[in-house]
């Protein structure tokens, strides 16, 4: 099964084709350019690079949220856009899933932070153990679903399990004074080559979930942005207020 | 002769509120126009909400695309070239029409065309009107947008005037809220000024100083908002569809004077209007009859062309197209985009 990969998410754009397991090929950029001039011609680079007929692609993965909204909107148009002209589905895999989904086989806590401005972020807590009865590899264990709270609470958490942490994301730049400050426990950074989107990853992970039948249409899909929009949430809270 | 092949074009608009595909064939024959409208969602919130907006687009694309082809009777094989507006408007908003037609276009190995949103306005006329061709001037005004542009030749364009603050649509839209009509105000005030007397209200005709054809409507608008306060300190009732007709006489008084004060010196023979506020009944009327006066032909679209939608950006997109404009994967959207500017 050969599957193409989007992750636009955050700052970093990065595309992979990934053919039953293996990366036939991964561009990945972090520069200040936006999604919308480095995406598709990142892609078009490496179906040149590749020889890629795109009608060998079965499915597109992509990291479908939360994340920069813009992005997530770039990366999602892109997909659905692919979708409908090549007639494939889409896998909407969960972005700070694929983002722990870099430290495969680790049996620490993996805690994946993206900065989501007002003292927020994008998190969740993961770890992975040996496969069911037997089973080959590994299987990786949410402890808390993805979901947007402020640093302090997901710290919390982490004390609370009292195990050893593995912060990566771009979170952790934006935060690190916290995590000095708050974390009791031990805890390290992923390095340069495991600490940031991949789409190597997402479509790795992808393909678990497709397997296990997670799949849209290209008409189907949209982000999961876990928020609302600063005017729905305005309303709401005036709505609230007026109660 | 060889017989040329024909020529259709694929277009998607998401610069604002609508989510919109067309089909166009040969540059004026439109085959399919779906027009997702977002406008209920935006009335709670009394104006364009952008992330709202982009978000709403996100979910219609794939829908308003498909069904385009489908009523135009082709598949993506059947089209030849794949046009998007990539500005002016709503930055977020136009990413999702051109990320969507970018890919599509990779995909199907078509060529791209990006096409300016107030290009595809003007280019609105050539629809119904197969006669007209360049040059004439065209007036677009719009909720965005207050133009008065040359069309010299197909994808040719100066500017003779513009806004100075407002837009004549954005006037309408205050001036319907500070009389209770909501959002959005055009449509509204056309229809509640039939009922009103054009003349009861005194409002100024503004004049930009050192320029004949720019336009400025914010003093009008702050004129109606003083006249209410004032109506309201004195006690006095306030007829609001007086208001109404009055505002929007000399909005459109002021348009025409400019306008044709313009065609006349630059010596055109035709004259067309474009853009969202292009369809209030008012307007055309006194359009209709200042051209006529002045032996000028005059061109307007029907209100579903007025209004934003696709089949204008594929007629753009056809003659840019056939000019041999063509757009790399990295097209990016601009949302301040000069016409004329690539």
């Amino acid at each position: 099964m050969k599957l193409l990969a989007l992750d636009s998410s955050g700052l970093v754009a990065s595309v992979a084709i990934v053919d039953d397991g293996i990366t036939i090929a991964e561009y990945t950029v972090n520069y200040k350019k936006t999604h919308s001039q480095t995406l598709l011609p990142m892609l078009d680079e490496i179906k040149r690079m590749t020889e890629l007929d795109l009608h060998t692609i079965d499915a597109i993965a992509i990291a479908a949220g939360p994340g920069s909204f813009t992005g997530l909107r770039i990366g999602a148009a892109t997909a659905k856009g692919l979708g409908l002209a090549l007639e494939i589905p889409i896998i909407p895999v969960p972005t700070v899933d694929s983002l722990a989904y870099n430290l495969y086989g680790s049996d620490k806590l993996i805690c994946p932070l993206m900065d989501a401005r007002r003292n927020q972020v994008y998190t969740g807590l993961y770890t992975f153990r040996s496969g069911k009865e037997g089973g080959t590899g590994f299987e990786m264990c949410v402890l808390q679903k993805q979901c947007v709270v402020d640093i302090a609470e997901i710290i919390q958490q982490i004390n609370a399990l009292g195990t050893e942490v593995i912060f990566l994301g771009d979170g952790v730049d934006a935060y690190r004074g916290k995590i000095a400050e708050l974390v009791k426990g031990n805890y390290s950074f992923a390095p340069a080559c495991c600490n940031r989107q991949r789409a190597s990853c997402v479509a790795a992970l992808g393909s678990v979930l497709y397997q296990n039948g997670v799949q849209e249409t290209a008409r189907e899909h949209a982000p999961e942005y876990l928020r609302l929009s600063q005017a729905e949430r305005e309303r709401a809270e005036r709505k609230e207020e007026s109660k | 002769m060889e017989k040329r092949e024909d020529v259709r074009i694929l277009a998607i608009e998401s610069s604002c509120d609508e989510t919109a595909a067309s089909v166009v064939q040969n540059g004026r024959q439109v085959l399919s126009n779906i027009i997702s409208s977002q406008i209920d969602l935006h009335t709670l919130y009394g104006g364009v909400v952008p992330e709202i907006a982009s978000r709403k687009h996100i979910e219609k694309m794939n829908q308003v695309i498909e069904e385009a082809l489908k009523e135009a009777g082709v598949t993506l094989e059947d089209i030849t070239a794949i046009a998007v507006t990539y500005g002016p408007g709503l930055v977020g908003a136009l990413l999702v029409g051109v990320s969507a037609a970018k890919a599509i276009a990779f995909a199907t190995g078509k060529p791209l065309v990006g096409v300016h949103h107030i290009e595809g306005h003007i280019s609105a006329n050539y629809i119904e009107n197969k006669q007209l061709e360049p040059p004439f001037a065209c007036l677009v005004v719009s909720g965005g947008h207050t133009h008065l542009v040359m069309v010299k030749d197909y994808g040719e364009y100066e500017i003779i005037g513009c806004t100075r603050d407002d837009a004549a649509g954005e006037a309408f839209d205050k001036v319907a809220r500070a009389i209770g009509l909501g959002y959005p105000g055009g449509p509204k005030i056309d229809r509640l000024s039939r009922d009103g007397n054009p003349d009861a209200v005194k409002f100024p005709r503004a004049k930009v100083d050192g320029s004949d054809y720019d336009f400025s409507f914010s003093g009008l608008k702050s004129a109606v908002l003083n006249y209410l306060n004032s109506c309201e300190m004195k006690g006095i009732p306030v007829n609001n569809a007086d208001v109404a007709a009055s505002f929007q006489k000399a909005v459109i008084d002021v348009l025409v004077e400019h306008s044709l004060h313009a065609v006349k010196e630059y010596g055109f023979e035709k004259f067309a209007i474009a853009g969202g506020v292009a369809s209030n009944s008012s307007l055309r009327a006194a359009f209709e009859t200042a051209c006529k006066n002045q032996k000028i032909a005059f061109f307007h679209p029907s209100p579903i062309f007025c209004t934003d939608n696709a089949a204008m950006i594929g007629v753009a997109g056809y003659y840019e197209y056939i000019k041999g404009t063509r757009s790399g994967y990295d097209l990016n959207a601009i949302p301040n985009l000069r016409l004329g500017e690539r």
